[in-house]
């Protein structure tokens, strides 16, 4: 079945229908991780966009046990070629099957690069998958040009606390759409942790007495959670040591006064150079945001730049003074992406021994 | 950490003569170092004993040397040049070994030179099996369960406890030479004596089977304050067992998941920061296809053949950064020459397939074994990009040049199911077709996996082009097939084969319906940052990015201007789309005005046509010719663009020509960038035999050729218009006719009387020339050469057996130049590529010399030739005959060029765009000679080819060559056989055995060796004639007697060479092969002609290793 995507600049591109023929309509942005796609379907920080893969070969080891999530995410899927013969010894199912059953449209058999290039030019644009051959521009594009994301952190978190037991130190995970390897990257290295859904009042952590505390990764614009960020405050001010990752960083920056903005097309992908401006090392990192904290908007007696990326120098992480809060932009627990910087939940729990 | 600025001189170390396992991959490597070094304002002294290479130029480092690559010259080279460091990581594993021998005898600390871009410790650790062994086991990374043997006994018994098969490995041998797989111990003990020997230190790793895991391979890079990254992955599509070199290779990797990718991804980073390599490093898994388990089979700590792949498949140029890391950069310091806008330090991304294909010699040696083992056999490789796997599989097939366009062209449709099982079994250069067979059969890709390993994934790529194969048969051709078709990579000729219509009509279609090429950058990060470098692949269904300059726009900017001005302002409904399967390549609308505008500043726009894979016959000699071509035309102020498919050159180097297109050089792929571009001209002459056979398909095009034109190049290669020639101009050669069949062959030959040369016209390298002694060799070479259907007759002339005379000239159309004349030591009758060449000829007389230059310019002017013109004579006393004309750049321009100073290829290009000799301040003619004798050695790679004949004759079988050059003549000669590995003497023990008619010489030779202390070993008539003589020979058994007889006098290891000059015709593929080929695997030196013999006895009388002088080719 024909599908089209439709830019809200009027661009259209034809292809094939994918997973669920129903229409879709969010923000439209690209990753160019070259393996990953589940991880990449499954990580909840996608809630209320679309994900173009950049690379153009999808699928080719099918559907493995590699979910960072229990469902997928994203509203559409676009992608250049997808497999139809997956092959890999864990491979349990197709990824088109797959879309199906999470019922996520997506489209097939368009030039992936030509759109990369023009959401690269002309910034992240809001689109539409539909396989009505009979769409109206009139109607749409102005449809298009509404979309916004609502509250995806309230969808993407869990709706009840649990635990992953563990010997160690207690670590208290904020989920704002975590990615299941925040928590299993602590659990791994001995840390009990209890995750709780993202509005949690901070008096109810604070009273379960963590070790730590780590704030997850998550979709959305950081400013419009605003209450979360309230909470944060309250963290802030104990003496617990936190550790925050993507979303979790952005929102301990506004709650300490920084500013975030929105980048032109976001950075998602798995080979994004971070400098540690402590040692000088540069470490490769995955990410994925379309939002990052103005450095200069913190106050240098509150927070100091702790990390920055190498290609365009926004900024990538804070050390929080004379307290023990650390936070980055990228993802260290990576999945997908490379491994480089998992010797930070290494520094966390360093931090949360030394507390 | 900025630049270290104790270095001020660097001595960078090449890799020495092109040979299986080493080829022009560190050309391109060095090259790329040796710019970035300068690029840095430092002196660079370079020394490597290969001419024909780019490094070796003057333009690329500020002292050159072409020297053999010997310990004892480096040492004399760093007293003269005085460089405070060395830099060894860019010239393979020759330069690595020479490095660790200098430091392992203290020399270089002595002198107070550093070591820069790694340390004999990472050396030692990447190398030495056991601490390479103890430095993974430190860290937990696995390898397979292995034990470094020193003797046959102790390997026997390892292997017995891990169980066969097992795996061998000589340590510090390239290209896996010696090394195996034994499935018994009867095996074993064949090919561990043999590695014991093939070995640097006498070490052979026996490890436990790993075959038919993935291989994977990353490339990775590490700089001095730790930081690394990966460049790139790659999958062998073959799995483990095959050599990397000889198997297909697709980058990035297709059938590993995130979790597999990223375990492998962070092994490696923790292997570089071990060992702690500053620069690039190498490193290749066995994984489990069934589990998560991985072996690491081997670490290279410097630029390999891989890097230059994974170079030219991401846009990263991991030479250059690994030079500025030696200098102390750091990756985050050092700009991404590709985007200019990220750094070194972030990893590439593609948004494309990447596909390789070894070239392999089997056309060359008819008589060797094609099965692939973990012995590389491979000449070169092919490289192909497109955004989906079949297109690039298909591209690069049709890339080799080996009379392949599809997966139908070997055809295996004649065996039964169970031999095509058997076949499927054979691990060779053709198992992809008979995979595409079995496909075609309905046999199931498990049991096709079953057999070969391969992963399911790609047998199912194979089966989709075997569909389309299908459908295009089967089905009426629309435009979504046709479409479908080109996106997998189908060229018109197949299509049109399938469909039962021409090649002409699928163009037409193509044409109305606009499926045509598209052309995508590559950009090193998947589209996500702006690049600037216009290295461009083809796709078909794609948004085309290749700016074109007289279109009329720009840049990308305005491009993405002017389509979001023609979306916008139309009705929406009318916007156009931009689909998979319709064409729409964006911008057509460009202004009159813009265009005239455009039109007064325009360059004028030259293709340059690169010369594909290396191959025998075809080497680095032609990339070196289109890379100068290419700078001499942008110094004349043109566009230049380059098309080429292989990946380890200089010409494929991003930044040469003004744009790259990487592409199969077939007519029609040529002709999709001629489309597009529409070049003022093209130039054919410098990219050998390759780009010559395109002159006819471009001037199809309207493309005007530009120097000598196609109907003189054909003149030179049609016997009769020929014949016209040389009769006007007075010029004899050998009598001879053209034929078609054995009949007219052998009626030609007979006329003329045996010997005859027999071959077809229009090859490089002498390809299916051979010298008949009766009718019934002229029968089996007419057999031979018309396996392959011919197009042009086949040509039988007298074999002259007299002195061969080279001259490669330049001709204005009125004037010719010629550098120097060139004599061959070999008589006539061996390939002018495999004889020693000697620079200026010195037993010709001044008169001859006249009549050479006389003939050069005669055979110039008539057959109008514009550039470059390579002629060969024959001269018979004082008789000279021609005996080939190649109006074209040849295998002896580059080294020529170096010796005389003379920059043939730039002067050529500039005679081709309309200037004249004269008044580029040259006086035609003749050249006075130079002040050194310059002598280049060809070299072979035979020990790695299994069951190929060593034996010289008229067909072409050298790999590579080096050079020799100095004052005197005896030292020219010896530093040239020094520079090919002959390394003399050892033991003092030679065998000798002549055919008949060399035995008068053979005395003579006898006498010479035996009076620099040799002890001569020989067969009864060669014995007989000897003692005749007053040469005391030691009389043995020939092989086919009871033992002890000549065999084991060579397997006993004691002895330094074999000099076996075999019968003509026919029969010399028989006589003494057993002997040749065993000598040749045990290491032992082999001559098979009595005038290399002479050449070599004369240098070893003349000439010590120590009393060498160094000469700077720079300041010729």
């Amino acid at each position: 079945m024909k599908a089209f995507l439709i830019l809200e600049d009027g661009t259209v591109f034809t292809g094939t229908s994918i997973g669920s023929p129903r229409d879709m309509v969010s923000e439209i942005v690209f990753n160019t991780s070259m393996t990953g796609y589940l991880e990449v379907l499954t990580d909840p920080s996608y809630a209320g966009q679309a994900v173009v893969m950049t690379y153009p070969l999808i699928g080719n080891y099918g559907i493995t046990p590699d979910m960072e999530s229990d469902r997928a995410w994203p509203d559409g899927y676009i992608v250049r070629e997808i497999s139809r013969m997956p092959s890999n010894f864990r491979c349990q199912g197709s990824l088109p099957d797959f879309l199906c059953r999470q019922d996520i449209p997506g489209i097939a058999g368009i030039d992936t690069r030509s759109l990369t290039k023009r959401l690269r030019e002309k910034g992240t644009m809001n689109g539409m998958i539909t396989t009505n051959e009979n769409y109206d521009l009139h109607e749409i594009l102005p449809e298009l040009k509404r979309y916004q994301i609502g509250d995806p952190v309230s969808e993407a978190t869990c709706k009840e606390q649990y635990v992953l037991p563990g010997d160690g130190p207690k670590v208290a995970l904020l989920d704002f759409g975590a990615k299941k390897n925040i928590a299993r990257s602590l659990n791994q290295r001995g840390c009990e942790v209890r995750v709780y859904p993202a509005h949690t009042p901070a008096e109810e952590i604070i009273a379960a007495n963590p070790d730590g505390i780590m704030l997850s990764n998550g979709p959305g614009n950081p400013e419009t959670n605003v209450s979360i960020i309230e909470e944060i405050r309250k963290l802030y001010d104990t003496d617990i040591p936190i550790f925050a990752i993507c979303l979790g960083h952005q929102l301990m920056a506004l709650a300490k006064g920084g500013k975030t903005y929105k980048l032109k097309y976001g950075h998602r992908g798995g080979n994004h150079p971070v400098k540690d401006l402590e040692t000088g090392r540069v470490y490769i990192s995955s990410q994925n945001h379309g939002y990052a904290v103005d450095a200069a908007s913190m106050d240098p007696s509150v927070a100091r730049e702790a990390f920055v990326n190498v290609n365009d120098g926004t900024n990538e992480g804070f050390a929080y003074e004379g307290k023990k809060i650390f936070t980055v932009q990228f993802h260290p627990e990576a999945c997908p992406g490379p491994q480089d910087t998992g010797y930070l939940f290494d520094r966390f729990l360093e931090m949360m021994k030394g507390a | 950490m900025p630049k270290n600025n104790a270095i001020k001189k660097v001595l960078v170390i090449g890799s020495g003569p092109i040979v299986i396992g080493q080829a022009a991959e560190f050309d391109y490597a060095g090259t790329q170092a040796c710019r970035s070094l300068k690029e840095e304002g430092l002196e660079v002294v370079l020394l490597n004993s290969n001419p024909a290479t780019i490094m070796t130029d003057k333009d690329i480092a500020d002292h050159v040397y072409i020297e053999p690559l010997t310990v004892e010259v480096v040492e004399q080279l760093i007293l003269k040049e005085k460089p405070d460091s060395v830099l060894p990581t860019l010239g393979g594993q020759a330069a690595l070994n020479l490095a660790m021998e200098l430091e392992e005898n203290g020399f270089l600390k002595e002198q107070g030179v550093a070591l820069i871009g790694t340390t004999s410790e990472t050396i030692r650790k990447a190398e030495d099996r056991l601490e390479f062994k103890t430095t993974m086991e430190k860290i937990g990374e696995p390898c397979a369960a292995s034990l470094v043997v020193e003797s046959v006994e102790e390997g026997v018994r390892f292997a017995e406890e891990i169980g066969y098969p097992v795996v061998l490995r000589p340590a510090y041998t390239l290209g896996g030479s010696g090394g195996g797989i034994a499935q018994t111990r009867e095996k074993l003990m064949e090919i561990l004596e043999n590695g014991l020997r093939l070995s640097r230190v006498g070490q052979v790793l026996v490890e436990r089977c790993i075959a038919g895991w993935k291989e994977i391979e990353y490339e990775v890079m590490r700089d001095g304050k730790g930081n690394c990254i990966t460049v790139c992955n790659m999958e062998n599509i073959d799995p483990v067992g095959v050599h990397t070199g000889d198997s297909i290779v697709v980058a990035p990797s297709q059938t590993l998941g995130d979790k597999e990718y990223q375990m492998l991804r962070t092994s490696a980073l923790n292997i570089i920061s071990e060992l702690n390599i500053t620069g690039g490093c190498n490193v290749q898994y066995a994984l489990h296809p069934e589990t998560f388990e991985y072996c690491v089979i081997e670490v290279n700590p410097r630029v390999s053949r891989s890097s230059a792949l994974a170079s030219k498949a991401t846009g990263y140029p991991i030479a250059k950064v690994a030079a500025k890391i030696a200098l102390g950069y750091t990756l985050d310091e050092i700009k991404n020459a590709v985007t200019k806008k990220t750094y070194a330090s972030f990893e590439p991304m593609l948004d494309y397939c990447v596909v390789k294909i070894p070239r392999l010699p089997f056309d060359k040696f008819i008589s060797a074994k094609r099965t692939l083992t973990t012995q590389m056999k491979a000449t070169g490789e092919v490289m192909s990009i497109c955004d989906n796997f079949e297109g690039a599989l298909m591209k690069a097939i049709r890339s080799l040049e080996q009379h392949v366009d599809s997966l139908m062209s070997y055809d295996f449709s004649h065996l039964d199911e169970e031999e095509l099982l058997e076949e499927l079994a054979v691990v060779d250069d053709t198992r992809l077709w008979k995979i595409a067979e079995a496909v075609r059969r309905g046999i199931s890709y498990e049991a096709i996996h079953r057999i070969t390993k391969i992963d399911l994934w790609f047998i199912d790529k194979i089966a989709v082009l075997v569909e389309m194969e299908q459908k295009l048969e089967s089905s009426q051709l629309d435009k979504e097939l046709l479409g479908e078709a080109k996106r997998l990579e189908f060229p018109d000729g197949v299509i049109a084969r399938l469909s039962g219509k021409t090649e002409g009509q699928i163009r037409d279609m193509r044409r109305r319906w606009g499926i045509t090429a598209a052309y995508r950058m590559v950009d090193t990060c998947a589209a996500e940052f702006a690049a600037e470098t216009p290295y461009y692949y083809s796709v078909f269904g794609s948004e085309n990015e290749a700016v074109v300059t007289d279109a009329g726009y720009g840049n990308e900017d305005e491009t993405a201007e002017a389509l979001s001005v023609c979306y916008k302002k139309d009705d929406p409904a009318k916007v156009p789309a931009i689909s998979g399967s319709e064409q729409d390549t964006g911008v057509t609308a460009v202004s009159g005005e813009d265009k005239e505008n455009t039109d007064m500043e325009r360059k004028k726009k030259v293709l340059v046509l690169g010369s594909g894979p290396i191959r025998i016959g075809q080497g680095i000699e032609f990339d070196f010719c289109s890379v100068h071509c290419t700078w001499a035309f942008s110094k004349e102020g043109y566009e230049t663009i380059i098309v080429n498919n292989n990946p380890e050159t200089v010409s494929t180097d991003f930044d040469i020509a003004d744009k790259l297109y990487f592409e199969p050089l077939t007519p029609e792929d040529v002709g999709h960038i001629v489309d597009l571009e529409e070049p003022d001209g093209a130039v054919v002459q410098f990219g050998g035999q390759t780009a010559i056979k395109l002159t006819e398909s471009l001037m199809k095009m309207g493309v005007p050729i530009l120097g000598t034109s196609a109907e003189n190049v054909d003149a030179a290669e049609d016997r009769e218009l020929f014949d016209e020639i040389l009769e006007k101009c007075g010029i004899p050669r050998p009598s001879g006719g053209t034929v078609f069949t054995a009949g007219e062959a052998k009626e030609v030959a007979n006329r003329l009387g045996y010997p005859v040369l027999v071959r077809p016209s229009y090859v490089l390298g002498g390809q299916g020339m051979q010298i008949a002694i009766n009718d019934r060799d002229v029968e089996e070479f007419m057999g031979i050469i018309n396996r392959i259907a011919q197009d042009h007759p086949i040509l039988v002339d007298k074999y002259l057996q007299g002195k061969e005379i080279e001259v490669d000239a330049v001709c204005d159309g009125e004037d010719i130049l010629i550098p120097g004349i060139m004599e061959h030591i070999e008589r006539a009758g061996i390939h002018s590529g495999d004889s020693i060449s000697v620079y200026p000829a010195k037993s010709i007389s001044e008169k001859t010399k006249r009549t050479i230059e006389d003939y050069t310019r005669k055979l110039a002017q008539s057959l109008h030739v514009i550039g470059l013109i390579n002629i060969q004579f024959i001269v018979c006393g004082e008789q000279v005959y021609v005996i080939e004309v190649n109006p074209r750049s040849s295998r002896t321009v580059p080294y020529i060029s170096k010796v005389t100073g003379i920059p043939i290829v730039p002067l050529a290009t500039k005679v081709i765009i309309g200037r004249k000799l004269r008044d580029l301040g040259y006086t035609p003619g003749l050249q006075p000679e130079a002040d050194y004798f310059a002598v280049k050695m060809p070299v072979f790679s035979f020990e790695k080819i299994r069951g190929a004949d060593i034996s010289l004759g008229p067909e072409m079988k050298s790999t590579g060559e080096c050079l020799g050059i100095a004052r005197t003549f005896d030292e020219a000669l010896y530093k040239a056989f020094l520079g090919a590995g002959i390394r003399l003497p050892k033991y003092k023990n030679m065998i000798l055995t002549v055919r008949e008619e060399d035995k008068e010489e053979a005395v003579e030779i006898g006498q010479r060796f035996q009076k620099i202390g040799y002890r001569i070993f020989a067969t009864k008539g060669t014995a007989d004639a000897l003692k005749r003589g007053g040469v005391k020979a030691n009389m043995v058994r020939k092989i086919e007697q009871e033992s002890p007889n000549l065999m084991d006098l060579i397997l006993g290891h004691k002895i330094d060479l074999v000099i076996d000059t075999p019968q003509q015709g026919a029969d010399r593929a028989r006589d003494g092969f057993v002997i040749r080929r065993n000598a040749i695997e045990t290491g032992v030196n082999v001559l098979t002609a009595i005038d290399t013999a002479k050449a070599l006895i004369t240098s070893l009388e003349n000439t010590d290793i120590r009393k060498l002088t160094l000469v700077d080719i720079a300041e010729i």
